[in-house]
């Protein structure tokens, strides 16, 4: 690893604290967020495309199913991170991180376009 | 494989440890962490697909009324709610709370009892969309 501090002085790693951090902060405003995901969705009259896009068209609902989405996509991210760095071969292990790593990127930006068009006039 | 590294001892894994219950639950907030990533990824596609409107959506649905797609979902609910109360869990662990042996097997109880109540309860209220009509 390079920009590790002298060997003897252990000093915390800035980025592996980050992460930890990252996934607390994400948990944490996961529980009300995914709670109100499973109830919202519950309380959907059928899953209709009619029942659906006219919630997700109502901006306050767009903003929270939004932040759910991304917050659940990061701390996916950081969850699958670790599991890759216990599980796969050091030899593939870059790559299959920056791998999934594009794919939870990609699902975060297909998720902000498809709530903004909803949201701001798609339904409209 | 005949690099000298390679013949080096790992240290022992998990196979070398008598499986106990803590063990297993914690095995099991990882997968059903992963079965929750995957659904995050299945969550952004179900929204694109709302988003190109009713000839899209319909699409998706015919996939999700499958009975493997909706075993899946179902699936999904258990997972939601492992996940979230094992989750609690871990942060009164970050907390510095509850690592006595006998506390750990006692809130691993708990843990399993909440996530199979609730996973009921909600499995039942999805009832109309999972085993209803499509």
């Amino acid at each position: 690893m390079s920009g590790r501090e002298p060997r003897g002085n252990l000093v915390p790693d800035p980025h592996s604290t980050r992460h930890w951090r990252n996934q607390r902060i994400t948990a944490i405003a996961l529980v009300p967020l995914g709670l109100w995901f499973l109830f919202a969705l519950l309380s959907l009259p059928d899953l209709g495309y009619a029942s659906v896009s006219a919630w997700i068209a109502k901006p306050w609902q767009a903003a929270l199913l939004l932040l759910f989405a991304w917050c659940a996509l990061w701390h996916s991210s950081l969850g699958v991170q670790v599991v890759i760095e216990d599980y796969v071969p050091r030899r593939v292990q870059t790559r299959t991180l920056r791998l999934l790593q594009a794919l939870h990127g990609a699902a975060a930006i297909a998720a902000a376009y498809a709530v903004g068009l909803l949201a701001l006039g798609g339904a409209g | 494989m005949d690099h000298p590294a390679a013949a080096r001892p790992l240290s022992p894994h998990l196979q070398v440890y008598r499986l106990t219950f803590t063990m297993v639950l914690s095995g099991l907030h990882r997968i059903m962490g992963l079965a929750l990533s995957v659904c995050s990824l299945l969550l952004a596609g179900w929204l694109v697909a709302v988003a190109r409107g009713p000839e899209a959506y319909a699409v998706a649905g015919r996939l999700l009324a499958s009975l493997p797609a909706r075993l899946v979902l179902a699936g999904a609910l258990v997972a939601f709610w492992y996940h979230l109360f094992a989750g609690f869990r871990h942060l009164a662990w970050d907390a510095g709370l509850g690592f006595e042996k006998a506390m750990t097997r006692k809130s691993g109880g708990l843990v399993v009892a909440l996530a199979a109540l609730a996973s009921i309860l909600t499995l039942v209220a999805a009832w109309r969309f999972l085993g209803g009509s499509s």
